[in-house]
């Protein structure tokens, strides 16, 4: 099983599906962030590897930086959300976030 | 067996099963830890591509400062009422049978492009100097340099820019994401400041 471009991409692969199963099915706020952690995380190996495998030189590290930069960002914000809503609903159960609801 | 595929098993296989585990287990703290598993394992894999400051930057930002920002969520949310959130079997199910079609899709497609023949077809049609361009391999372990002089305009790493192709760095992106950050930090106390609760 030697490294190659293929298998990188299919590790990518795996990290997006799994974080987007976690942010469909997950109830809990805080687990829904941590599917946004895993697809981002996904992106950043296929950007790495890219920058690795093809002539693309360093572009792909530059980028996969900046992806991890805004992740920071987001989970930050979000968490802060996050514990507003707690503080509001006693609760950090998505489903229960119905106060919009017509 | 080499060294270097041995460890591209062992921390490819940490990574999807870390992933895999984030999904399965309902205890958020146990997400966490997986996720912590998985993203390590990440991390080494970027060390294995040379990429070893992005591999430095992801242990430092997300397994040191966003895990945390999540457990620290975790602890100030998970006291009260409705403490337990569990996903209905059979939404499991269904969600099991989508991941699985998701995940074919994307594999059957990325094994149908042929990667070294599209990166023949983009290098011929940008233009890009495939000796200059490619990682070098010879400074292998060393993007730090390259990397910090991207992010203020120059490239390095392309060779001499001329007037008719010039190169184009990464300043103006820097410059948005530092304020970027700033308006996250103000924004994040803001939105985070204790306030008396409504409903209670």
């Amino acid at each position: 099983m030697d490294p190659t471009l293929s298998k990188y991409l299919m590790i990518g692969a795996v990290l997006f599906v799994c974080g987007v199963i976690c942010m469909a099915t997950k109830r809990n706020a805080i687990g829904i962030l941590m599917g946004v952690e895993l697809v981002l995380n996904g992106a950043n190996v296929n950007l790495v590897a890219f920058s690795h495998y093809t002539t693309l030189g360093i572009d792909g590290q530059i980028y996969s930086l900046f992806v991890i930069v805004l992740a920071a960002a987001e989970a930050a914000i979000a968490l802060a959300i996050a514990l507003n809503f707690y503080n509001n609903h006693l609760t950090i159960d998505v489903d229960r976030a119905n106060k919009l609801k017509g | 067996m080499s060294g270097q595929t041995l460890f591209f098993t062992l921390f490819a296989l940490g990574a999807c099963l870390g992933a895999i585990a984030v999904v399965v287990s309902q205890s958020v703290i146990r997400m966490a830890f997986w996720l912590i598993i998985s993203l390590g394992s990440t991390a080494a894999l970027f060390f294995l591509v040379d990429a070893d400051f992005v591999g430095a930057v992801q242990l430092m930002i997300y397994v040191g400062g966003t895990l945390v920002l999540l457990v620290f969520a975790v602890m100030l949310t998970s006291s009260g009422p409705y403490l337990k959130i569990d996903t209905s079997p059979g939404e499991t199910v269904l969600a099991g049978m989508v991941a699985l079609l998701f995940l074919f899709m994307v594999v059957v497609t990325q094994l149908g492009v042929d990667w070294d023949e599209s990166n023949e077809r983009i290098a011929t049609a940008v233009g890009i100097d495939r000796e200059v361009a490619a990682f070098d391999s010879g400074s292998e372990g060393n993007t730090l340099r390259t990397i910090g002089m991207s992010l203020l305009g120059l490239r390095p790493d392309l060779g001499v820019a001329t007037a008719s192709k010039p190169h184009t760095g990464y300043l103006l992106p820097f410059e948005i994401v530092s304020v970027h950050l700033l308006v996250v930090l103000i924004g994040a106390s803001y939105l985070a400041r204790a306030k008396r609760r409504r409903d209670s």
